[in-house]
């Protein structure tokens, strides 16, 4: 199960004067099981890329390969793509349509032509991963808090049972600590199952926390793909493309200008902190 | 298929047209429209080309645009076309295939018809490219004024119009955004007999229309929090007066549905049957 | 500039049937004092009742008990509601939801149309109001072109051109991309310094709040802490509770300190850190 693209093209609106080529020539090879990070400003073609990933957008030209098959091949199930790469748009909440959570949520399996039962069966395990607790089942969507609405949505996609799981800003507008529960429980989803996460954000304090490569975006191509502490070495240039590191990286950049020896590839508070109080020690001890 | 409408959509550009007084463009639009209907012959039709295309030109409004507001209505235009084309009696005949048949009278009719209805969308167009919406209901607004007299509550409709302008390209993105959504939850919305699409359309619907209210909500919101309070009270930041340029463009306009209708009508120039 | 006394807000909570079956409160006993000029930020997650309380400057709500004051006048009085709109003007969450016009300028002329000021004057504000956002070259665009971070600047705009004492923002960069919410973070304490305007920026946004003169923090409808934004940050424990965090500067400096390291409390600049790790 993996996600192969080769040479993705994309124009909006070809031959109007709106025209844009908003992806230029991308390839990617996306592995099964990783926690990957994409980052870009906005229009950097982000949200594009990802909307090619389960075929809702059709590439201008360039092919993607699911699990070996060419998507664009003739008589390839669209509709089975969709199921096993599941896409989580930005507020997802503003989708929820039905008059219970869980017929919601039920939503997706039941396109998939699956038994009353079975979805059911679906629903109630993804409400279940997601972390919403059960008295809400049968409570109209409407009536959840935001934070409460967005796990309900994201539920709604995971009931399909995807294999790669990809959101778009899926904590936008959300408090600190919904931020962090819906973080930690992605990060948990990943951890548990073998499924693929890609997780499109603006925050680079949240990205350098939980995935293991990045890649970032620049006027429709890609501008870095890496792990993580390497992406962020290089933050002159992505500060050029509206774009920055984790606050962390220009702290340790700063303490070694002033001396300090500390690893300026450090990207998350804990790995500093760790690394700062022993570079204190050593330099007591000299 | 959604960025298509070009009905109410402004096409910024700084051209005579653009400067007139929104009154005089819908009041010209209108004489324009009505002058169409005035005569059935090739030289009034030229007449009201020259007119179209000298506005069109003037107004620096590329013809890509303007056109565009026909695609809506091809079918329509279709229809009325094919019904004119066979149904029409009277005449030499001029085609006959089995049970087809077309007369010189059909032929003429189609062809009015269809330049009729092209003209009228395109110069409906040409107003509302070369207008923006708030002076556009400013316009009907004042142009309506007297029938506050009969208690018509003419400054809330005109507001209503302009946010509704204001809303429909943000409505439609947001469907197209609804509909994407969906259809990453498998929802088919191509397929299937008519009754199941039209369920198909609950998912899409239902959301559209919670985002509708809630954007009413706060828009209404926003707008109190601004000292909105209806027209009472009210200043204008660009209250309309008219100017010589207004006047000399009711001037030509009127000349030019004279010279329509009395060539139209008087002149027995033909070109074939037309 | 702002003053509530004992502030509350109740609504009632109904059942499926549209029955009374308690009443909450989404305000409890607020005691606010603004001083003119001052730059406060009001933090708290969602449903803490921050933006219940902004909506209670603008007069957009009143207050079910207790008083509150916008520029010396009670909201409650309804005679006065416009005055107090005029004097306390209020930025929203969506920029989409609160721009009326089709035109930059002609939103931005919106406010002082309904205050019935004249024509010459309204298009003296507007241009004043364009240029203090930065958005001047932009008057003639559609707003459905601009940028979140701009768009929520026009809105500003529309705010400034009513000539208010007092700015609230609700949450007025929850939707933008993090360029987009330094461009309305920076307009917003341009205007703060340059016209003395008082500005209440809402948010739960950690970083907006370091240069604030004064943070409050919401849960449940109560004030629970204020102070400086050191003071604030430094109870990194006590901001967790509340649903909120503080910024990885502070964090960070939090983090050393539980290991031994010797900083002073509430570090919230990565230059103060620098300087304290390296003297």
């Amino acid at each position: 199960m993996s996600l192969k693209l080769e040479h993705i093209n994309y124009i909006y609106s070809e031959g109007t004067a709106y025209q844009k080529q908003a992806l230029k020539d991308i390839s990617l090879e996306i592995p099964q099981g990783q926690f990957i990070g994409v980052i870009g400003h906005t229009g950097s073609g982000k949200s594009t890329l990802i909307q090619h990933l389960n075929g809702i957008l059709k590439a201008t030209s360039g092919t993607i390969y699911f699990n070996g098959e060419n998507i664009y091949a003739e008589g390839y199930s669209m509709k089975n793509l969709r199921s096993q790469v599941g896409l989580v748009f930005q507020y997802p909440e503003h989708q929820l349509f039905e008059v219970t959570v869980l017929d919601d949520v039920c939503f997706g399996p039941k396109n998939q032509g699956l038994s009353p039962e079975e979805c059911r069966a679906r629903a109630l395990e993804a409400l279940k991963m997601v972390g919403l607790k059960e008295k809400y089942y049968d409570r109209s969507p409407f009536d959840l808090s935001g934070g409460q609405k967005r796990r309900a949505a994201i539920a709604g996609v995971l009931a399909m049972r995807p294999k790669v799981l990809v959101l778009d800003e899926p904590t936008a507008g959300l408090d600190p600590r919904g931020r962090d529960e819906i973080l930690d429980q992605i990060a948990y989803l990943h951890k548990k199952g073998d499924m693929t996460v890609i997780l499109v954000s603006h925050s680079m304090e949240d990205i350098a926390k939980y995935v293991e490569r990045i890649i970032v975006m620049n006027h429709g191509q890609v501008m870095f793909d890496d792990e993580p502490r390497k992406v962020f070495a290089h933050y002159r240039e992505l500060e050029k493309v509206g774009l920055a590191a984790p606050q962390v990286t220009y702290i340790m950049h700063e303490l070694r200008e002033r001396g300090l020896e500390v690893p300026v590839d450090t990207t998350t508070v804990e790995e500093a902190a760790g690394q700062i109080v022993k570079a204190l020690k050593k330099e007591k001890s000299q | 298929m959604i960025r298509d409408i070009t009905i109410g959509q402004y096409y910024p550009a700084e051209s005579r047209i653009h400067r007139l007084d929104p009154r005089v463009k819908i009041v010209c639009t209108l004489l324009y429209l009505i002058s169409l209907f005035t005569f059935q012959s090739i030289i009034g039709y030229a007449l009201a080309t020259l007119f179209l295309v000298s506005c069109v030109k003037i107004a620096k409004v590329p013809f890509k645009y303007i056109m565009r507001g026909l695609k809506p209505i091809i079918i329509l235009l279709m229809i009325t076309v094919v019904f004119n084309l066979f149904l029409t009696p009277g005449g030499q005949e001029l085609v006959h295939i089995g049970f087809l048949r077309v007369t010189e009278r059909g032929l003429t009719t189609a062809v009015y018809m269809a330049i009729r209805m092209i003209y009228l969308i395109m110069g409906s167009s040409l107003m509302t490219l070369t207008t923006t919406p708030n002076a556009l209901t400013d316009g009907i607004e004042s142009l309506l004024k007297p029938l506050n007299k009969i208690h018509v509550p003419v400054h809330d409709i005109a507001m209503i119009m302009s946010i509704a302008l204001r809303f429909i390209p943000i409505l439609l993105e947001e469907t197209d955004k609804i509909m994407k959504a969906q259809t990453a939850r498998g929802a088919d919305m191509e397929s299937g007999n008519l009754i199941q699409r039209a369920k198909a359309m609950v998912p899409i619907l239902v959301p559209l229309f919670v985002s509708a209210f809630r954007r009413a909500n706060d828009l209404a919101m926003a707008m109190e929090s601004r000292c909105y309070q209806g027209g009472e009270g009210r200043t204008k930041m660009k209250p309309l007066i008219y100017q010589g340029r207004d006047y000399r463009a009711y001037a030509i306009t009127v000349l030019y549905v004279a010279a329509a209708f009395v060539a139209g009508r008087y002149i027995p120039f033909k070109l074939w049957i037309f | 500039m702002i003053k509530t006394e004992d502030l509350v807000f109740e609504y009632e909570k109904r059942d499926d049937d549209g029955n009374v079956i308690g009443k909450s409160r989404a305000i409890d006993e607020v005691n606010l004092d603004i001083a003119p000029g001052q730059f406060i930020a009001i933090l708290g997650h969602n449903g803490s009742g921050k933006s219940t309380l902004a909506k209670h400057m603008n007069a957009l709500l009143v207050p079910t008990g207790g008083t509150m004051w916008v520029n010396g006048m009670d909201t409650r009085e309804e005679e006065r509601v416009w005055d107090i709109r005029q004097s306390a003007g209020m930025v929203f969450q969506n920029p989409d939801n609160q721009i009326i016009g089709t035109v930059v300028e002609e939103d931005v002329g919106f406010g002082p149309e309904n205050l019935g000021v004249p024509t010459e004057e309204i298009w003296k504000r507007v241009e004043e109001s364009l240029k203090a956002v930065g958005m001047l070259e932009y008057r003639h665009h559609s707003p459905n072109k601009l940028s979140g971070g701009q768009k929520q600047r026009v809105a500003i705009a529309g705010v400034v051109a009513m000539r208010p004492r007092c700015i609230v923002l609700d949450e007025p960069t929850a939707m933008l991309d993090p360029n987009g919410r330094k461009e309305v973070l920076r307009c917003v304490q341009e205007l703060q310094k340059r016209d003395n305007v008082t500005v209440i920026l809402i948010t739960h946004y950690m970083e907006e709040v370091i240069d604030a003169d004064r943070v409050f923090v919401m849960d449940h409808g109560h004030v629970v802490m204020q102070g400086t934004p050191r003071e604030v940050f430094s109870q990194v424990e006590t901001l967790k509770y509340y649903r909120l965090d503080v910024p990885q500067v502070t964090l960070l400096a939090d983090e050393l300190r539980k290991q031994g390291v010797d900083l002073p409390e509430g570090i919230l600049r990565k230059e103060e850190l620098v300087e304290a790790l390296c003297h």
